[in-house]
């Protein structure tokens, strides 16, 4: 009996040596955009007033993939805890959420509504994710198609959180973010403690490429369509335009290549 | 009624962005003959304030920008006090973070990268797909908030008088706190440069950036890079240009043995005048340039320092 309550105590005593060491598990939330691939033709339709998108491959934002979602992985299968990804769209953004599935987020959830712009888009996380108590909410520090920046610190103060930008590397570790900014040339190193709101700029993650296994999970890994909360539009794009077209290129022969300086100077005035 | 601008006023001397800022600002006050009030934090002497050109200056003096919302209840305070129609932000590292969120508190519409000033319907442009198109942008609310991309108007320099106000309100603690700051080092740091020399693997090897950074040197340039190279570790990641890197909008881009994959070209298509050298008369990069020459980076590079120093020379 002496035996086997020295050992009870012993192992109780391992048990709780591991539960104090076993980091929080941590919620994140990765906000996913569906965008035209970075090499689309860029075309409008119905009077320059929407993107044209007939035939366009669209893809999850490059941002929001490589950076915000591969960190949010690393974290997970470091700490433990769940990577929910959120988007804001039709179903026709089914494909891209089943890619951020593919890549290794656990479950997804699409609010179903075309966004009338970014506010729209941070109102309708916002509402979905406030009773969620996520640990960390991640996005790409913009999309490639709207360039706005606005979505991650928007979504922020709805939700009254801290929020850290342009984040190029990201560690959490007792319940504080440390996270590396490219800031004004300098790094600048930032701390926050969680919840908070991280926008993820280059240098975070690794880009990963999704396994047959992985695509093969994403096809029965929940996808969770929510209907949209009623908001307001803030503002609207009225149309678009194309830049003018570029003057054709003035060649200078490589023996005279002093001349561009000269001509840089005197000519383009712009040394 | 009043337009608010809010801009970084630390340092020695003032931003240009901030000048910036405060020019866009100055341009929307007298269309609606509105009063300008600079919003502002950090440790500028009130001299150096006074003179900026606003009618009045409000300054916290114990906050730093690391912390977005200190920043957005401090802006929205005086905004709200003040009445203000438009609150004007740069689009740089700090107002990225905080006009969002000056806009979600006031549930005011913003306009992110703001490159003009509103046109006769009210609409204000920006660049949207990375550079490849514009858009013409409607705000709906009454008060509107903008953030303006550096480098799209030219800075008026005017002087003023303002009263300078020392903000007392409550900021809240600041949540998020600096723990280091790293110096990337000497030279001009990349967003603000007015003239950027880039270079890629056309240079062969990091051992060869001598040249490139004797050319910057020369005119008074920040150097940059393609992407290869900053993934190779020829070059920091932080002189990384391009769709992933960081956008830039220069006066004069020179893109030194860099093929121009549109990828690239998304970081740089707002430079007012682009120089291409490449030894592939085919490189994608010649048909987004003004000038270019066919030719090998060691041989160029050469001839464009003594014509550098020549000119310097000269004037």
């Amino acid at each position: 009996m002496k035996a086997g309550s020295l050992a009870m105590a012993f192992t109780y005593r391992l048990v709780t040596f591991a539960a104090r060491n076993v980091p929080h598990s941590m919620k994140i939330l990765v906000l996913i955009s569906h965008v035209p691939d970075t090499t689309a033709r860029i075309a409008f339709t119905n009077d320059n007033t929407a993107y044209d998108t007939s035939g366009i491959q669209f893809i999850v934002n490059p941002y929001d993939e490589w950076y915000a979602l591969v960190r949010a992985l690393e974290l997970k299968e470091a700490q433990g805890g769940t990577v929910t990804t959120i988007t804001v769209g039709g179903a026709e953004t089914d494909p891209t959420i089943r890619k951020a599935l593919a890549i290794g987020a656990d479950d997804a959830v699409r609010v179903d509504t075309a966004p009338k712009d970014g506010h729209d888009v941070a109102a309708q996380v916002a509402a979905f994710a406030k009773d969620k108590a996520y640990d960390l909410i991640l996005a790409g520090k913009e999309t490639i198609d709207h360039n706005g920046s606005q979505v991650g610190p928007m979504l922020a103060e709805l939700l009254d959180l801290p929020f850290i930008s342009l984040a190029a590397k990201l560690d959490v570790a007792d319940g504080k973010a440390t996270a590396e900014r490219d800031v004004r040339g300098d790094v600048e190193v930032v701390e926050c403690a969680l919840p908070l709101v991280v926008s993820c700029a280059k240098g975070m993650a690794e880009q990963r490429i999704p396994n047959m296994r992985g695509i093969m999970a994403a096809r029965t890994k929940p996808l969770q369509v929510i209907p949209a909360a009623a908001t307001e539009a803030l503002t609207s794009t009225v149309k678009f335009e194309l830049p003018p077209p570029k003057q054709a290129v003035k060649m200078i022969p490589a023996e005279e290549a002093g001349k561009l300086i000269e001509l840089l100077h005197s000519e383009a005035k712009v040394i | 009624m009043s337009v608010i601008v809010f801009a970084d006023t630390r340092g020695e001397k003032v931003a240009k962005s901030a000048l910036e800022t405060l020019t866009y600002g100055r341009k929307l006050a007298s269309k609606d003959g509105a009063s300008l009030t600079l919003v502002t934090f950090g440790d500028a002497s009130v001299d150096k304030l006074a003179a900026l050109d606003a009618n009045k200056v409000v300054v916290a003096r114990n906050i730093g920008d690391a912390d977005s919302q200190q920043l957005t209840r401090l802006v929205a305070d005086v905004a709200t006090k003040e009445g203000a129609t438009w609150i004007v932000f740069s689009h740089d590292d700090t107002g990225k973070a905080v006009a969002p969120r000056v806009g979600a508190k006031l549930n005011a519409g913003e306009v992110a990268g703001a490159i003009t000033l509103p046109n006769d319907q009210g609409l204000i442009k920006r660049n949207v797909f990375s550079g490849k198109a514009q858009a013409w942008v409607e705000l709906k609310t009454p008060v509107k908030v903008i953030s303006l991309l550096p480098n799209s108007i030219p800075v008026e320099a005017a002087t003023g008088t303002a009263a300078v106000e020392e903000y007392s309100g409550d900021l809240g603690t600041a949540k998020v706190t600096v723990k280091e700051v790293r110096k990337a080092g000497e030279g001009i740091p990349l967003p603000e440069a007015e003239v950027v020399v880039s270079a890629g693997r056309g240079m062969k090897g990091p051992e060869n950036w001598g040249m490139v950074e004797e050319l910057a040197k020369e005119l008074h340039a920040a150097t940059a890079c393609s992407r290869p190279v900053s993934d190779m570790d020829w070059r920091p990641h932080h002189e990384h240009v391009g769709q992933t890197g960081i956008a830039i909008r220069p006066n004069l881009y020179i893109a030194i043995g860099i093929s121009g994959a549109i990828q690239h070209l998304a970081g740089v298509n707002g430079s007012k005048v682009i120089a291409v050298i490449n030894t592939d008369p085919e490189a994608p990069f010649f048909k987004a340039a003004d000038y270019g020459i066919v030719g090998d980076a060691f041989e160029v590079l050469p001839k464009l320092i003594e014509a550098a120093k020549k000119l310097n020379a000269e004037r």
